[in-house]
């Protein structure tokens, strides 16, 4: 979700958030507990039409269901060899239309609608959930990840500038530092931010 | 526009005094804050919106003390700090900036609205929808200062908003401050930022030591400086 949103005015993008999720669930559940490969190559069929009316660029696409490719590499040949090549290959590609499920949600659902969705969610438990907070910590997570992300890249500069090599505490302890230090920035704005409570 | 003032006014960290007995009222349109590093700026304007709370003496905005009401004199007077990475909540620019009118009692749509409108004032609309770390530095601040702005504070501080830009984004900062009707309060080490403000201050070791128009204070700083 960090920066994965495509943004677009397809019918998939404005869908409502909840049915959406709803949708997804229910859709990886079938196809989790259902042995027929005909509903699974139908599935299949059905997430790429939803790619291309989302128009969802190609390459964006492939970055996010990539990786499950590299893991299935190594996974279906053992599952062959151990349970028959027909399980592997509907294990393969059960995993397959999940991932790329689960990816046309994120690229076509921004955040704030994923925080809102969940904010609908937790309302029944408002008495011992405060769904807001909740929702403030999810997004503050997402927004982490770049953040800390920069900070190790910027160390690893700095260690490669100062021709150091250097142990794993050199790298540890100043990353852990500017981040704790990043922390202190985000609170004081999110407390200018009118967020003190 | 709001009328801050400071009474006698000091801060302190364990031993270290950063402020010593500040007197100061803060009631003009665009006023600019210099000084060296450490000499206890960023600490004095910290205080207009309650992230630092003085050791001794008050502060007040309007009337309201900022250590008793804070969260009031925060919905007046918005913050930008240096680094414009740690003020970014949400993923995308949009969101970002609709983030600030959050828990204010807007529906939706008054939201969207508004977001839009400030997004097209800082020139941010066409990245609307992009990753918000992925932007430039200039963009980035202006995408905080489009976030401050669109919660429309009768006052804006900033504390050194231009440090970390080159000189073509500075400009470009220099440029939207122009054209905002709210009461802005800058601290910065780029003095050309500020010939051009109703009134400069100056701080050296936590004491007011220049304060009048821009030429006669920058002229009392250079002098410092020598």
């Amino acid at each position: 979700m960090i920066g994965l949103y495509s943004p677009g005015t397809s019918f998939v993008h404005r869908a409502p958030t909840l049915l959406k999720l709803f949708l997804l669930s229910l859709c990886v559940l079938v196809i989790g507990i259902s042995p027929d490969p005909r509903l699974i190559g139908g599935a299949f069929l059905a997430v790429v039409v939803l790619f291309v009316v989302a128009r969802v660029p190609v390459q964006a696409a492939v970055a996010q269901i990539a990786p499950i490719l590299l893991v299935l590499l190594v996974a279906v040949p053992i599952q062959g060899l151990l349970s028959g090549w027909t399980v592997a290959a509907l294990t393969a590609s059960r995993l397959l239309v999940a991932v790329a499920l689960a990816a046309l949600f994120t690229m076509t659902t921004t955040v704030t609608a994923v925080l809102e969705a969940f904010q609908i969610l937790l309302r029944p438990f408002h008495r011992f959930i405060d769904a807001d907070r909740v929702g403030l910590l999810v997004a503050l997570t997402i927004r982490c990840i770049p953040l800390v992300s920069d900070i190790v890249r910027e160390v690893f500069e700095a260690r490669t500038a100062r021709g150091t090599r250097g142990s794993l505490q050199s790298i540890a302890v100043p990353v852990v530092v500017r981040s704790l230090y990043a922390a202190d920035a985000l609170g004081e704005a999110l407390i200018a931010r009118g967020l003190d409570d | 526009m709001s009328s801050i003032r400071f009474e006698q006014v000091s801060q302190s960290f364990g031993d270290r005094s950063v402020l010593r007995d500040v007197n100061l009222t803060l009631d003009g349109h665009r006023i600019g804050i210099v000084g060296a590093n450490g000499s206890g700026k960023s600490t004095l304007v910290r205080m207009i919106n309650g992230l630092v709370t003085p050791t001794s003496g008050t502060v007040t905005v309007d009337g309201q003390n900022v250590a008793r009401h804070a969260r009031e004199v925060r919905r007046k007077v918005g913050f930008i700090f240096t680094n414009p990475d740690s003020q970014i909540v949400m993923p995308t620019v949009q969101e970002d900036v609709a983030f600030t009118l959050r828990r204010r009692g807007l529906n939706a749509e008054q939201i969207a609205e508004r977001t839009a409108a400030a997004l097209k004032q800082f020139g941010l609309s066409e990245h609307a929808e992009q990753a918000a770390h992925r932007l430039s530095g200039g963009q980035k601040q202006l995408l905080a200062l489009a976030a401050v702005f669109v919660a429309q504070p009768a006052t804006i501080v900033a504390d050194e908003p231009t440090t970390l830009l080159d000189a073509r984004n500075a400009r470009r900062i220099s440029e939207q401050w122009q054209a905002l009707p709210q009461q802005l309060i800058v601290v910065t080490h780029h003095l050309h930022l500020v010939e051009e403000f109703d009134r400069v201050i100056v701080i050296e070791e936590g004491e007011v030591v220049a304060d009048g128009m821009p030429a006669h204070s920058l002229a009392a700083y250079r002098a410092l400086l020598a």
